[in-house]
């Protein structure tokens, strides 16, 4: 750590610029609406999403003359935070924290001129599609694509996938007969993931030929912070909650936040949300800085932001008791979205992995 | 990323001025002590007050103090930098520790102008070690449940009592005491703080034996100890809002480092194999050191987002109390992890120990930093109600004459 972070914090204009986000996010992102995608009422929250266009919230991180905001890591870290608050039933990681990043490590001028505008006009939604199904692993040959990838998440709202075959990657226009998606039964149906099935798909390379895990590695490390702040919303959103329940609901003749058992819980949720918050802010900074050692940074970020929305969430429920274990009542749309979002990107045992090794690089 | 051209110069010089000054031969053993104890191959308190007057002769001593009261005037993030270029060497800092980060703010606070400067530029140069008179046998948690008393005699007091887990008061020579001045107001309400001389008649210092072995706390006894009103420290029956100032300045000093032994557990795996692999290809270690780092890096991080807002003028909050909270209990779930990671051998103690009984120490000095200065029950309790907004718990001993409070056999 150096004396710089010391003086990292959110400015005025950021401090506004989550104001104005939170205010719209409380009016176009209802608890109903994260309900209606979650019940399968609404394929996608597509007027959230227009919405989140209009205010320049889906190009934030994307040059202006691309038809991005040409703002910076910060914002969209506050972006990220606010859409974890309201559990924002919209493709966060793979349109807003994955594709720009991707492209723009990896992209050709052409490509980027092609794309980013779309994602920032809120035209498309591109999903990653990196998992392989065993028996039918994607394959490319004179620039058509076969075979199928699972797990992608928003595979069936996707316009656009970035699919790996053969540690490349290739971008695949999903518009079309010959690239079918089907949903899969998933613990948060409000963020859906599917399959992805190409049959002698069009394929174009994503920039020169390359190494795509390389790329891939380097765009996750960034969206890996985003992630970290949507996580650090929504264990907050989830500890407010069940503090505001403590308050309320009395029990043997007085609040049950008065009761030390209650306390206890809420304070070690305090305590994991703190520590997590602490770290997102620390990789937030190295990421707007452009200082060294992203990878630790990013995957410290990532891992504590999962287990304190996973401790959050769970420990909500318990709080609220029976009150806690009903479909009606929001405590389980947050435990149902700290377990999506801490495998959003590859899951735990990978970020494990990626955060040792870099710390043993540091040590050497 | 550089640092302002003013933060540099300041590194740089203090990097050049601990380069030639420190007590490098005593580096190795001070890196070997297990968090929480200092075990050197010479008189620590001599080695340890050495130090102390170096730094205070250069301008290195308790930075952000005035300099009128020995400091340097320092910027926040001076004292970071130092904080950061002292490394280990900072450990020699255990003896001074209760005095200069909670004794002397207490004393800026309350002390008239004349003790502040007897006083405080002593406690910078380390000549005078002082203590904190709090903690008796009867009341821990339950500060303001103390009975030591402080009567009238005359123009003077006269006290008679006993203190518990006064850290290092065998060999402070002054100490804040709390007393309870008049049993027959509600129990907040009846006490007064004085300075005392702890080399003064009637006080006796001893140390006692943890279940570690060491002996970092004393217990004290006052038998008819006489101290004139101007050893008062705050108004008679004040006594609480001195103790609560004191306590809140604990949780400030909090500020740049808790010993947590992640570094020393990452280092022990470096070296470690099982069955023939390096541990640190091992998945349950990795996911295990993952975990741990996430908590240590999150309280390192924390702490320099609180030295950032106190920078930006935000005086820090309850919430600073999670800081022991979370690294007491990492230290005592690290420690028992190395130690099943050794197997058999965990058992062993000391030099021929693994790992030179680093984590056995750890293991042994745990349970202590999850009781000392609050435990961890009380810390959880402060960050519910004073941070979350939870309503105080109900109370057996509220708004009732102290005598009349039920007390244990």
């Amino acid at each position: 750590m150096t004396g710089e972070f010391l003086h990292f914090a959110f400015n005025d204009e950021q401090e506004m610029m989550r104001d104005t986000v939170r205010r719209f996010l409380a009016d176009a992102c209802p608890e109903t609406l994260v309900r209606s995608v979650l019940e399968g009422r609404t394929a996608f929250a597509a007027e959230l999403w227009r919405g989140m266009a209009e205010l320049g919230l889906l190009g934030i991180t994307i040059a202006e003359e691309r038809g991005g905001a040409g703002m910076g890591a910060v914002e969209q870290c506050i972006l990220a935070e606010e859409l974890g608050r309201v559990l924002a039933p919209v493709p966060s990681v793979s349109t807003l924290y994955l594709t720009p990043e991707l492209l723009r490590i990896a992209g050709n001028e052409d490509q980027q001129a092609k794309w980013l505008p779309k994602i920032a006009g809120g035209e498309m939604v591109c999903a990653i599609a990196t998992i392989n199904v065993p028996d039918n692993p994607c394959v490319v040959a004179g620039g058509r694509i076969s075979g199928q990838k699972t797990l992608v998440a928003d595979a069936m709202l996707a316009d656009l996938a970035i699919v790996e075959a053969g540690g490349l990657l290739y971008l695949v226009d999903c518009r079309v007969a010959e690239v079918r998606a089907a949903t899969l039964e998933v613990i948060d149906p409000s963020r859906p993931h599917g399959s992805l099935k190409f049959e002698q798909a069009g394929a174009e390379p994503l920039g020169s030929m390359g190494e795509g895990a390389d790329w891939l590695a380097a765009a996750q490390d960034r969206a890996a912070v985003y992630l970290a702040f949507e996580q650090i919303g929504g264990a907050k959103a989830a500890l407010e909650k069940a503090s505001a329940y403590a308050l309320e609901r009395y029990a043997f003749g007085r609040p049950i936040g008065s009761f030390q058992a209650v306390k206890q819980l809420l304070a070690d949720m305090f305590v994991s949300l703190e520590l997590a918050r602490a770290n997102a802010r620390h990789a937030c900074w190295v990421l707007a800085s452009g200082a060294p050692g992203l990878q630790a940074v990013a995957a410290r970020a990532h891992l504590s932001a999962s287990a304190a929305f996973r401790h959050c969430a769970s420990d909500a429920i318990q709080v609220h008791g029976g009150a806690g274990f009903m479909w009606e009542t929001s405590p389980h749309l947050f435990y149902r979205r700290s377990e999506t979002l801490g495998r959003a990107l590859s899951g735990p045992r990978v970020w494990e992995k990626r955060l040792v090794e870099a710390l043993e690089e540091l040590a050497a | 990323m550089s640092e302002t051209s003013e933060n540099a110069a300041f590194r740089a010089e203090a990097r050049r001025w601990i380069s030639s000054n420190a007590p490098w031969h005593l580096l190795d053993a001070i890196m070997a002590s297990p968090p929480g104890s200092l075990l050197l191959p010479e008189d620590k308190i001599a080695a340890q007050k050495s130090w102390q007057m170096k730094k205070y002769r250069a301008g290195y001593a308790c930075l952000p103090w005035p300099r009128a009261y020995g400091g340097r005037d320092a910027t926040p993030a001076q004292r970071l930098i130092w904080h950061e270029e002292e490394g280990a060497f900072a450990r020699l800092h255990a003896l001074f520790h209760n005095g200069q980060t909670m004794g002397a703010p207490t004393l800026m606070d309350f002390a008239t102008e004349a003790q502040k400067l007897l006083f405080l530029p002593r406690i910078a140069s380390g000549e005078d070690v002082w203590c904190q008179l709090f903690s008796e046998p009867a009341a821990g948690s339950d500060l303001a449940g103390i009975v030591t008393k402080a009567e009238r005699h005359g123009a003077d007091w006269l006290v008679n009592g006993q203190k518990v887990w006064t850290s290092g008061g065998q060999h402070a020579d002054y100490g804040i005491l709390i007393a309870r001045s008049d049993p027959s107001v509600p129990k907040h309400k009846g006490l007064t703080a004085f300075v005392v001389d702890m080399r003064g008649p009637g006080i006796e210092a001893r140390p006692i034996r943890q279940m570690n072995d060491q002996t970092g706390f004393a217990e004290v006894f006052f038998q008819d100890v006489i101290l004139p009103d101007d050893c008062r420290l705050g108004e008679v029956g004040g006594g609480w809002t001195v103790a609560l100032t004191m306590l809140a300045h604990e949780r400030l000093a909090i500020g740049l480092e808790m010993p947590t032994g992640f570094q020393e557990l990452f280092d022990f795996c470096r070296g470690f194999q099982i069955d023939g692999q390096r541990a640190l290809e091992n998945a349950e270690v990795i996911a295990r050191l993952a975990s741990f780092d996430g908590i240590a890096s999150g309280l390192e991080n924390f702490m320099a987002g609180m030295m950032g807002d106190l920078a930006r003028g935000k005086p820090t909050g309850p919430e600073a109390s999670l800081i022991k909270l979370a690294a007491g209990q990492l230290m005592q779930r690290i420690a028992f992890y190395a130690m099943d990671l050794q197997g058999v051998h965990g058992l062993q103690t000391g030099g021929d120990a693994p790992a030179l009984g680093q984590f056995q120490g750890m293991a042994l000095r745990a349970p202590a930093t999850r009781i000392e200065g609050g435990s961890d029950q009380i810390l959880r309790n402060i960050i519910a109600e004073r941070v979350l907004g939870m309503p105080p718990d109900l109370r057996a001993d509220k708004d009732i004459p102290f005598f009349m409070i039920m007390r244990g056999q």
